[in-house]
């Protein structure tokens, strides 16, 4: 099968790569940008005339609620979610019941997500047994079975010692350990502990509940030397704790959830339970913060931390609803916005949610280079359309984002040269 | 980006009147000074022999308290029979919440009643703000204390009082003592002081009661209470629930009376004629002596009966203000 997308912006940054050009696709890798490969004869051509033609997306952070809460949403839905917002390799959090924290269920997670074949599915392990944060789970029989990363979520690891041969037999194994940091007794609120909390009465989640464990996380990398990303950060402190343990030498890395790039705690405001996300959306400062540090490249990833919940979740008072923002399909456009806003130039925002966040996982994906897997993205990158959730693929329409008019959206979307959506 | 986050659009009708009583927070100082004057003509009535008007007759009120409270409940349903309301009272927190019902699944039941208002008592901040969101048009909403964060009627009692006693709000100092942390009495008091021009509001308490930032809603922050009392026109003390002693908070009962406590010894700090308040129910020898709670510079007992004319006042203004929408609502045109 050849495929050929013709008269794309193609932007590449693996390659450092952004012009208009033709992309050719062969038996699902890509075969050739430019110049049409020696006899070369297209089956089908897509016209990409005025779009950007970029990577599949990579997604650090979905809950995709199988096994456990199918009401929430499974497998093959958040998987055409995903496909529906360019998005070809996802990270499944381990959170699910029961946990990943055996082989079976992370055969299960990749088998269901294969026969959807809408979008690749890479399972987190459970760090420790249970999540329970007192044995260790078996990693290694775990990354056998397609475990890409590991990870506590945001359970606690109350004993440091456990933390510390935690990453000691990560180590030893060479496999990467993903922290939510959070300390669970700072984080008992619902919301940023400061002015919005203190008016609302809500119960507020300081800054310390992420800084001391990112802080308590970083001193036992250092000790054990094993790879470490930080999920979904916060806070300005956060980002400045771990761009210095970079430049200490620490192999460390972090991602940011998008709606933490754009919203405040002051958008809680109106008690809009769609707004109650954890970690919570944090003051303006972090906010800008955050933004500086990954202008300055010290942060590797956007995420979109998907947590679709049913919609009774979310009806009842704000500390009484489940928190998380559904966000597969608006990753891309919501992303965009820091493009609109000047704060980046749109190749390296594609070096964000492509190229980069491959390499915090050592994959290989995030590519256009001649012979890789033909990952695409295809979007338009004026086209303006409303999330809402007569149109959500998801299992989830918990967004504040519903209702408003984003920009860019996804035309095409190809995994392994197949298409797997098409507006 | 989200204009619509103003929690206090919901509760006024189109024409600037109350339709719900969530808040006092983003209220004009007219609305207060209205929900004052009307109370004001209500007080007097519990002393006559006939205690009821019919402002509310044939109406249905359902106080719909999911957390327990004889004093605050005692008062609304008062309230409600003195306007001539069926009066349905629900402790909700040992039904149906506990067979596993949701929130939205009470209010729809009793929504199928043909309720024409929801009292609110609830542990989560927000909570009437919720309900209000989720009702049909025609019900009014009175918030009656959720979580940490507004108790509207406590602090309109309150004014109140203080209106009755001292005349007028602009000259004088005040001081909220105690746990400001978890209170929703503090943060509804501190709006409306500020709406209604007090001089200086003060909160005095340790960090531990104190949240974040509180100086952002107006206030001057103390945490020793000879120096916070100094000089101030009214005292409002706030209760401290006992369990608050064991959960890290304070290290006991007699240290907090010690620091925190209102004794004759530390009122000599305030103006000669300051008064002393308290939302009930007291804890003697903790947050208060019993020469004080008891003295002339007590207005204790004046805020209860003072509470019964306030939410007389909300219930009915709120009630026409359902009235004025719904009325609005049917002679509008119809939208293309």
């Amino acid at each position: 099968m050849n495929i050929k997308i013709a008269g794309g912006r193609v932007i590449d940054p693996s390659q450092s790569l952004d012009k208009i050009c033709d992309l050719y696709i062969s038996n699902g890798v890509i075969a050739a940008l430019g110049d049409a490969p020696a006899g070369f004869v297209p089956d089908s051509i897509l016209d990409a005339t005025g779009q950007v033609v970029c990577p599949g997306l990579i997604d650090l952070c979905a809950h995709l609620r199988e096994p456990g809460a199918t009401h929430k949403g499974s497998i093959a839905q958040e998987s055409q979610a995903a496909a529906a917002g360019g998005i070809t390799t996802l990270v499944a959090m381990p959170t699910t019941s029961p946990i990943v924290d055996t082989p079976a269920v992370a055969q299960l997670i990749q088998d269901k997500a294969r026969a959807a074949g809408k979008t690749r599915v890479l399972p987190i392990g459970a760090l420790t047994q249970g999540l329970a944060g007192e044995q260790l789970s078996p990693m290694h029989a775990l990354a056998s079975s397609g475990c890409i990363a590991f990870t506590n979520s945001r359970r606690p690891i109350r004993s440091s010692l456990v933390l510390m041969r935690c990453l000691e037999y990560a180590a030893t194994h060479d496999l990467l350990v993903l922290f939510q940091a959070q300390d669970a007794e700072l984080a008992t609120g619902c919301m940023h502990d400061d002015t919005t909390s203190t008016r609302l009465g809500l119960a507020g989640i300081p800054e310390a509940a992420e800084t001391v464990e990112v802080a308590r996380c970083l001193m036992l990398v250092e000790q054990t030397g094993a790879r470490a990303h930080f999920g979904q950060i916060s806070c300005e402190r956060s980002a400045r704790m771990i761009m210095e343990a970079r430049e200490r030498g620490l192999k460390v890395s972090a991602d940011i959830a998008v709606h933490h790039l754009l919203l405040s705690d002051s958008n809680v405001n109106g008690f809009d339970s769609n707004f109650h996300v954890i970690p919570p959306l944090r003051s303006q400062l972090d906010r800008a913060g955050l933004r500086q540090a990954l202008l300055a490249d010290g942060i590797q990833a956007i995420c979109s931390d998907h947590q679709p919940h049913d919609p009774i979740a979310k009806q009842a008072p704000f500390a009484a609803t489940e928190p998380g923002i559904a966000g597969l399909e608006t990753l891309l456009s919501l992303s965009l916005m820091l493009v609109e806003q000047d704060l980046l130039e749109l190749p390296q925002l594609i070096a964000k949610l492509t190229w980069e966040p491959a390499q915090v996982l050592g994959i290989e994906a995030g590519t256009l280079a001649t012979g890789a897997r033909a990952d695409i993205c295809v979007f338009d990158p004026a086209a303006r359309w409303t999330p809402s959730a007569a149109n959500t693929r998801s299992g989830g329409a918990n967004s504040p984002f519903m209702g408003m008019e984003l920009r860019g959206q996804v035309t095409h979307t190809l995994l392994g040269g197949t298409s797997v959506f098409q507006r | 980006m989200f204009e619509h986050n103003d929690p206090n659009r919901i509760q006024l009708n189109s024409n600037g009147q109350l339709r719900h009583f969530l808040t006092t927070e983003g209220l004009s100082r007219e609305l207060l000074t209205e929900i004052l004057d009307t109370a004001d003509s209500f007080v007097d009535m519990g002393a006559k022999q006939i205690k009821k008007v019919p402002l509310l007759r044939g109406r249905t009120v359902v106080n719909l308290f999911f957390e327990a409270s004889t004093r605050t409940l005692s008062t609304f349903e008062l309230a409600a029979k003195r306007l001539s309301a069926d009066v349905l009272n629900l402790n909700i927190s040992t039904s149906s919440t506990s067979k596993g019902e949701t929130l939205k699944d009470t209010l729809m039941t009793l929504e199928a009643m043909h309720s024409d208002m929801f009292v609110v008592r609830h542990a989560d901040s927000g909570a009437a703000h919720f309900i209000a969101s989720q009702v049909t048009p025609h019900v009014a909403v009175i918030n009656a204390g959720d979580g940490r964060h507004a108790h509207p009627t406590q602090a309109m009692l309150d004014m109140l009082t203080i209106r009755r006693h001292k005349g007028s709000f602009e000259p004088l100092t005040f001081a909220i003592v105690g746990d400001i942390l978890h209170s929703r009495v503090a943060r509804s008091q501190i709006h409306a002081l500020r709406t209604l021009g007090a001089s200086e509001i003060r909160v005095i308490a340790p960090k531990t009661l104190l949240p974040r930032h509180i100086e952002a809603m107006g206030v001057k922050v103390f945490t020793d209470m000879r120096q916070g009392l100094k000089d101030v026109d009214v005292i409002m003390m706030l209760r401290l629930q006992k369990e608050r002693m064991t959960s890290a908070l304070l290290p006991s009962e007699s240290e907090f009376y010690k620091l925190y406590g209102m004794t004759t010894e530390k009122l000599a700090y305030a103006r000669p004629d300051a008064v002393v308040m308290h939302p009930g129910p007291i804890n003697r020898g903790v947050e208060i002596e019993s020469a004080i709670a008891d003295g002339p510079r007590s207005l204790i007992l004046d805020q209860v009966t003072n509470g019964i004319a306030v939410r007389m006042a909300v219930m009915s203004m709120a009630m026409s203000g359902q009235m004025v929408e719904k009325q609005l609502q049917q002679s509008a045109p119809a939208a293309n």
